[in-house]
C-alpha cells in the first residue's frame, strides 16, 4: 500500500472509531451532558484529562520549539505539567465537592452574585474561544499536510466528526472518545520517539537516551549537541536560556497558574464520583501527560541532532565542521527533505553557489564562528526548517515504515480534535447553564435546557469553524491570550472563595476585572488591541516588554499578583460575605457530604 | 465548639500538608530548574547537566510523586478528623 493509501486507511479507522463511541456515548440528561453522569472512574478520567489538555500545538509544536530554544524550553514542559498540582491540591477535590456543574456557577454562588458569575462566564468565553481557533487550525494543517485535501475541506470534516460526539454525547460523549484520542496520540509520539532514541543513542527509552550516549562516539549526546550548535553559531543548548532568568521565571509560573485556571480542564473533575477521585485522577492525568512531556525534549534534542547529522557529515565522524568535504551535497539530500520542500516547511536555498547545503547561524554574535564561516566561504545559512517538522517529518527521517507516518498523522488529528471538543464543551455549558439557565431563565426544564446545551454547542461548532476557515489575524497570538485570562482572572478568584473565608464579592469581582484589564493591557500594548494590526500602543509604556524586561505571553503571573492584591484591599473596606456563605465555605472544605454533581442553584 | 475546633484543627493541618508540598514543588521547579540550573549543570546525572535535567525531566516526576504523596496524606488527614467520604 502506497504512503497515501495508508494514511487515509488510517485516520478513517481512527474517526470510525471515534463515531462509534458517539453513537455508544450518548447523553440523555444534563448530568450526562454536563458531567457524564459523574461516575467516571478516575484513571479514565485522567487519560481524558490529558487528551482535551495536549493540544495541536504539543502534539505538532512543541518539541519544535524547544529544540530551537534548548534549554529555555523547558518553561513550557515545567509550566504546562507543575500546573496539575495546583489543580489537584488548591482547585479540583473542593470543586468537586462543591458538586456544580460549571466554573462560573462556582464563582456566582460563592460570591452571592450573579454579576460575579457573568464576569466569569465572559472570561471564560474569551479563554476557550480564543484557544479553539487554534485546534481548529491546527484541525486544517493536519489534513492538508498528511491527507492531500485542502485545509478547509480538512476543517469541515474536522468539524462534522466533533458535531457528531460531542453535540449527542455532551460530556459523556465527549470523555470516551479522548480517551480513545489518547491512546491514538500517545502511540503516535512514542513510537517514533523510541526508533529515533534506538538509532541514536542504542537506547530504546527516549528518557533515559536523552541522557544517554551519542552512538558511534564517546561523547554523551547533549555534550555532542552542545559542540555542534556551539561551533555552528547557534547558543548552547543545553543552557540558553528564554530571555532573563527572571522572565523564564515569571513565564513559567503564569503558565503554571493559568493551567490550573482554564475552565475545560478544570470542569473535567466534575466528572469524577467523588472528592477522593478528584485526589488522585489529577495524579493520573499528569502521569499520562507525563508520557508525552517527557519525551518531547528527547525528540528535540535528538531530532535537532539528527539533522546537523545530515546535513554535515562532521558531525557524526568528528573533525570539522567548516570543512568543505562535510556539508552534503544537495542532490545527495534524503528524499524525505525533497518531500518536505514541497510544503514550504523546508527550504534549502544554494547562496554561495557550491552545490552543498550549509547549515548554520548566520547571524551569530560568535566571532570565532563567523570568522571560521568567512573563511570557508560560507554565504548565509541555505537550509530554513518550520519547527513543526520536528515531529511531523520525525518517522521519516528515522526511515520508519508508512503506517508509522499514517499514526502521526491520526495522533496530531486526535490531539487536535480532543481539545477542541473539551473547550466547546466549557463553551456550552457556560452558554446553556450559567447564561440560559442562571441569567435568562431559571425556571428551565431539564429537557430545555439539554436542548439549549445542544444547540450551544452546534452554533460554538460553527462559529470555532468560520473563525478557523478565517483566522482573523491574531491566531498566533490568541494562546498566551488565553493562559493570561485564566491565570489573572479565573485561578485567583477559585482560589480565594475555597482559601479565604471572608472574601467578599465585591472583592471578588474587582480583583478579577483589575487582574484580566492589567493582562489584557500588557498583551495589547505589543499586539494590538484585540490583535488589530496598528493599534499597538507600545509608547505609552515605554517600549517593548517594559516592565522588568517581562514578555507579553509570561504576564499573566503579574496580572494573577494584582488581582490577589486589588481582591483583599477591596475586600478590606467593604463588608464581610453574609454568614451562610461562610458555611458553605466550611462545607466546600471537607470531603464528608460530596453527592453526585447536579445542576440546581 | 467541639465541631467547631475539629474543622479549625482538619482545616490547620490540610495547610500544612499544603505548604510542605508547594514548597517542594518550588524547590525542584523554580529552584532548581531556574534560580540554581547554572550551578547544579557543573553536576551530571548520566549525560544530563543536573540543572537541565530538572527543567526537562526531573521537576516532571517529582510533580507526579507529590499529587499521589498529596491525595494519599489528604485521605489520612481526612479520616483523623472523621470527615472522610463513606
Amino acid at each position: 500500500m502506497d504512503l497515501q493509501t495508508t494514511i487515509y486507511v488510517v485516520v478513517g479507522l481512527s474517526f470510525a472509531l471515534y463515531i462509534g463511541i458517539a453513537i455508544w456515548a450518548r447523553a440523555g440528561s444534563t448530568s450526562e451532558f454536563y458531567a457524564a453522569g459523574g461516575s467516571v472512574h478516575p484513571i479514565t478520567n485522567g487519560m481524558a484529562t490529558a487528551a482535551d489538555w495536549m493540544s495541536a500545538a504539543s502534539f505538532i509544536s512543541m518539541a519544535g520549539l524547544i529544540a530551537n530554544m534548548g534549554y529555555g524550553g523547558g518553561l513550557f514542559l515545567m509550566g504546562w505539567t507543575g500546573g496539575y498540582v495546583l489543580l489537584a491540591m488548591l482547585l479540583a477535590p473542593y470543586l468537586r465537592k462543591f458538586g456544580k456543574f460549571t466554573v462560573p456557577q462556582f464563582i456566582g454562588d460563592r460570591f452571592y452574585s450573579k454579576t460575579a458569575s457573568t464576569i466569569a462566564v465572559i472570561c471564560l468565553l474569551t479563554a476557550s474561544t480564543t484557544y479553539i481557533i487554534g485546534q481548529m487550525t491546527g484541525v486544517g494543517v493536519a489534513f492538508s499536510r498528511f491527507l492531500n485535501v485542502s485545509s478547509d475541506t480538512g476543517i469541515y470534516i474536522g468539524q462534522a466528526i466533533v458535531f457528531l460526539y460531542a453535540v449527542f454525547g455532551g460530556m459523556k460523549g465527549i470523555t470516551y472518545t479522548q480517551v480513545a484520542q489518547y491512546i491514538v496520540l500517545i502511540f503516535a509520539y512514542t513510537i517514533p520517539a523510541v526508533f529515533i532514541s534506538l538509532q541514536l543513542t542504542g537506547n530504546f527509552l527516549p528518557q533515559l537516551g536523552l541522557g544517554g550516549t551519542f552512538s558511534g562516539t564517546d561523547m554523551s549526546l547533549l555534550a555532542k549537541l552542545d559542540q555542534v550548535v556551539t561551533d555552528l553559531g547557534f547558543g548552547k543548548y543545553t543552557t540558553t536560556t528564554a530571555g532573563s532568568t527572571l522572565n523564564m521565571f515569571v513565564y513559567t509560573m503564569s503558565l503554571m497558574i493559568g493551567t490550573a485556571g482554564l475552565p475545560h480542564v478544570i470542569m473535567r473533575f466534575f466528572t469524577v464520583p467523588s472528592v477522593k477521585d478528584a485526589r488522585s485522577s489529577a495524579g493520573w492525568a499528569l502521569i499520562f501527560i507525563a508520557i508525552l512531556y517527557t519525551t518531547a525534549p528527547a525528540v528535540a534534542a535528538m531530532a535537532k541532532l539528527n539533522l546537523h547529522a545530515t546535513v554535515n557529515t562532521a558531525v557524526k565522524a568528528g573533525g570539522d565542521l567548516y570543512a568543505t568535504e562535510a556539508s552534503i551535497k544537495g542532490d545527495a539530500r534524503p528524499e524525505w527533505m525533497k518531500r518536505w520542500e514541497k510544503t514550504g516547511l523546508l527550504k534549502w536555498e544554494d547562496k554561495n553557489g557550491d552545490g552543498r547545503i550549509q547549515y548554520y547561524n548566520d547571524k551569530t554574535k560568535n566571532e570565532a564562528a563567523k570568522g571560521k564561516a568567512e573563511a570557508a566561504g560560507w554565504k548565509g545559512n541555505e537550509l530554513t526548517v518550520n519547527a513543526d517538522i520536528i515531529v511531523m517529518a520525525n518517522p521519516e527521517i528515522a526511515l520508519l515504515p508508512n503506517w508509522v507516518i499514517a499514526l502521526v498523522a491520526a495522533g496530531g488529528l486526535a490531539a487536535a480534535l480532543s481539545t477542541a471538543a473539551g473547550l466547546l464543551m466549557a463553551i456550552s455549558s457556560a452558554v446553556s447553564h450559567d447564561l440560559v439557565k442562571g441569567v435568562f431563565n431559571p425556571n428551565i426544564s431539564e429537557k430545555n435546557e439539554l436542548l439549549a446545551g445542544k444547540i450551544a454547542m452546534a452554533v460554538a461548532i460553527v462559529i470555532s469553524g468560520y473563525l478557523g476557515l478565517n483566522p482573523p489575524g491574531f491566531a498566533a497570538g490568541t494562546v498566551a491570550l488565553a493562559f493570561g485570562i485564566a491565570a489573572s482572572s479565573l485561578f485567583p478568584a477559585i482560589m480565594m472563595g475555597i482559601f479565604s473565608k471572608k472574601m467578599n464579592k465585591e472583592g471578588a469581582m474587582a480583583g478579577m476585572l483589575a487582574g484580566l484589564f492589567v493582562t489584557l493591557f500588557y498583551v495589547f500594548a505589543h499586539k494590538g488591541i484585540f490583535f488589530i494590526k496598528g493599534t499597538e500602543f507600545l509608547g505609552l509604556i515605554g517600549g517593548a516588554n517594559p516592565f522588568f524586561g517581562i514578555t507579553p505571553e509570561a504576564f499573566g503571573a503579574i496580572g494573577a499578583l494584582v488581582n490577589f492584591a486589588v481582591a483583599f484591599l477591596v475586600d478590606k473596606f467593604t463588608k464581610e460575605p453574609p454568614e451562610h456563605i461562610q458555611h458553605m465555605v466550611e462545607a466546600v472544605r471537607i470531603p464528608r457530604g460530596s453527592k453526585m454533581v447536579h445542576g440546581a442553584h | 465548639m467541639k465541631e467547631d475546633k475539629g474543622s479549625h484543627a482538619y482545616w490547620k493541618a490540610t495547610l500544612g500538608l499544603l505548604t510542605k508540598i508547594l514548597i517542594i514543588w518550588f524547590v525542584v521547579s523554580f529552584g532548581a530548574g531556574i534560580l540554581f540550573a547554572d550551578m547544579l549543570n557543573n553536576i551530571k546525572l548520566g549525560g544530563y547537566p543536573l540543572g537541565f535535567w530538572f527543567a526537562h525531566q526531573g521537576s516532571i516526576y517529582i510533580f507526579i510523586a507529590l499529587i499521589f504523596y498529596y491525595a494519599k496524606k489528604m485521605g489520612d488527614i481526612d479520616r483523623q478528623f472523621d470527615v472522610h467520604e463513606d
